[in-house]
């Protein structure tokens, strides 16, 4: 079973490689030193705060865009190109090692990515601030909540590639990622509401994955340490939630005629 | 053992906006294929052949009925270590080399590492690809590709092998080549399930066949029994001319050659066409009974399933 996991989520992520999606890095790479020599100007304090906020957020975004335009078609591609039928018709591969193996195959993807692109983050902070420190420990955090971002994005548009057309599926995780990204305002509103609006919206606040929780960058851009209790959290939050979409996935995986 | 065994497989479709209306795929099927055979799935574009394979190999599920391939149920994951199969115009992993792509199929399919390289490359080799192993599947031809499909449904040394269209996008030396390979594993003593509705591949190839038309099954049997079912033509020589109006006024097409006449008729009306040729002074040469094709049988089971699909709606059984 390992094996085949294995296998399904290496072919992912050599799939994604192959098909030129780290040239990405290119952009990034320009974006980071381009920032690095404009700020230079500015004075080293705020120099540091702009380049960790724009490094940071081109990190998150670069790979939220990633996983949202190849997580849409990890399964509805391989329906509509028939490519799964040689996978799962005559292979000894149960439809959730195909689920699962997908989603370790992108998450690989998104961590390469996103280590590759932190390689070039760290070597601007080193640049502009002389030197790395404890004091660029949080980063490291940041980086790390960041790719809990994309697990929980992953889950998402892999759930919606098992029943949706790409198009769809893109719209529905391009929402529900511009939602969760307010779900602490939305709880917010909730407790402002009365009566059964105030169940409703509580519910719907809770169900929308909270991307907010996973943010912390300006915290760390200002150098405040995020405390090791909320690093807990937010990684039973993430295992839990993408858990159970995953589940969901799968759920709607096994009863889904190939036509 | 029988290698496949369908009872009362049966398939329809929810169609329409609200999910209300049902379109039959599959009519109740009953059928066995013998260990060891290599079996014809015979049908028009659209007869249920590609959702009878589809079902078998659990990518769609039945209405109603079950099957077993290889003395297990298909739902039975460890049972497909041994079953091949190729999709009809089979598109893969563009970015992978065919190395690459059957390396991939055979780790899925459990090959021992030890054996995995060799396995791949005999594959590759058998279906004549063995130069083209490192060359991405996106710069392959069709008939490139047919091969890539057909060398991964071989690659892990199953008992059972289901190809769906095998012989299409090939030129006719692809056709050739991929004729003697099914003969090839078939003496290795492997089970081959194809269907086609080329129906030349199946009379060459075919120890037994079936004919599907409108997701119902319209017969079965050894090739040469079901020939033998049709009533065929026959060919009558004569001379003289007499006898040529005659002749053609009973539905024969006649033929001249200086003064020798040919007419194929229907065998039915030979005894009268012996009749004319007796009363209008001809010369009767030979006359050679027309040996029917499985082309004939097969016309004559759709032109049956079509006349019957009027007045029987509710499908039908043909046990092997």
């Amino acid at each position: 079973m390992i094996g085949r996991l294995w296998a399904i989520a290496f072919n992912t992520f050599r799939e994604a490689v192959r098909d030129r999606v780290l040239y990405n890095l290119i952009l990034f790479a320009l974006l980071i030193v381009g920032a690095s020599v404009l700020f230079g100007q500015i004075s080293l304090d705020i120099n540091r705060i702009v380049l960790i906020n724009l490094g940071l957020t081109a990190i998150s975004l670069f790979g939220i865009i990633i996983a949202i335009f190849i997580g849409i078609g990890l399964v509805s591609k391989e329906i509509e190109k028939k490519t799964l039928y040689t996978v799962l018709a005559a292979r000894p591969v149960r439809r959730w090692e195909f689920i699962v193996g997908k989603f370790f195959g992108l998450v690989m993807t998104l961590t390469v990515n996103a280590g590759l692109m932190s390689v070039g983050f760290f070597a601007a902070v080193l640049y502009v601030s002389h030197g790395l420190g404890r004091v660029d420990l949080p980063l490291v955090t940041a980086i790390y909540f960041i790719l809990l971002q994309f697990v929980l994005i992953t889950a998402l548009a892999l759930l919606f590639s098992t029943f949706s057309t790409p198009i769809f599926s893109s719209i529905f995780a391009f929402a529900i990622f511009a939602v969760g990204t307010f779900a602490e305002d939305l709880r917010g509103f909730a407790q402002m509401a009365e009566g059964v609006t105030r169940g409703a919206m509580t519910f719907v606040a809770y169900l929308v994955p909270n991307f907010a929780a996973l943010n912390v960058i300006s915290q760390v851009a200002h150098d405040t340490p995020v405390e090791p209790r909320l690093v807990l959290l937010n990684t039973a939050y993430v295992v839990v939630y993408a858990g159970a979409v995953l589940v969901a996935a799968v759920w709607i995986f096994e009863r889904r005629n190939l036509k | 053992m029988a290698a496949i065994e369908i009872m009362g497989l049966e398939k329809s479709y929810t169609t329409g906006f609200f999910h209300n209306k049902q379109k039959p795929g599959l009519k109740p099927l009953t059928l066995t294929v013998e260990e060891g055979e290599v079996f014809g799935y015979l049908g028009p574009n659209g007869a249920g052949k590609t959702t009878t394979l589809k079902l078998l190999l659990g990518l769609v599920f039945p209405t109603a009925g079950t099957a077993r391939m290889l003395g297990r149920p298909i739902d039975d994951i460890e049972m497909k270590r041994s079953i091949g199969f190729l999709p009809e115009q089979p598109y893969f992993y563009d970015h992978l080399t065919a190395l690459e792509l059957l390396d991939y199929y055979a780790r899925l399919s459990g090959v021992d590492p030890r054996e995995r390289r060799a396995k791949v490359t005999r594959a590759l080799g058998r279906v004549g690809m063995g130069e083209h192993g490192r060359t991405q599947l996106r710069k392959c031809s069709k008939g490139m590709l047919q091969r890539v499909g057909i060398a991964q449904a071989i690659v892990h040394d199953p008992r059972l092998i289901l190809l769906d269209e095998p012989m299409s996008g090939l030129d006719p030396i692809g056709r050739r080549e991929v004729r003697d390979l099914v003969q090839e594993l078939h003496d290795e003593g492997k089970t081959i399930f194809f269907s086609t509705h080329i129906l030349g591949d199946a009379e060459t190839l075919c120890d037994r066949v079936a004919v599907l038309n409108k997701g119902e099954l319209r017969g079965v049997g050894i090739v040469d029994d079901l020939v033998r079912e049709v009533k065929g033509d026959v060919e009558v020589v004569w001379t003289g001319t007499g006898a040529v109006a005659a002749i053609e006024a009973l539905g024969a097409r006649t033929k001249t050659t200086g003064d020798v006449l040919r007419a194929v008729l229907p065998e039915a009306t030979l005894e009268l066409a012996l009749d004319a040729l007796r009363q209008n002074g001809g010369r009767l040469t030979s006359v050679t009974p027309v040996r029917a094709t499985l082309e004939d049988y097969f016309l004559a089971r759709i032109g049956d399933s079509d006349g019957a699909a009027n007045s029987d709606e509710k499908g039908s059984e043909v046990r092997a």
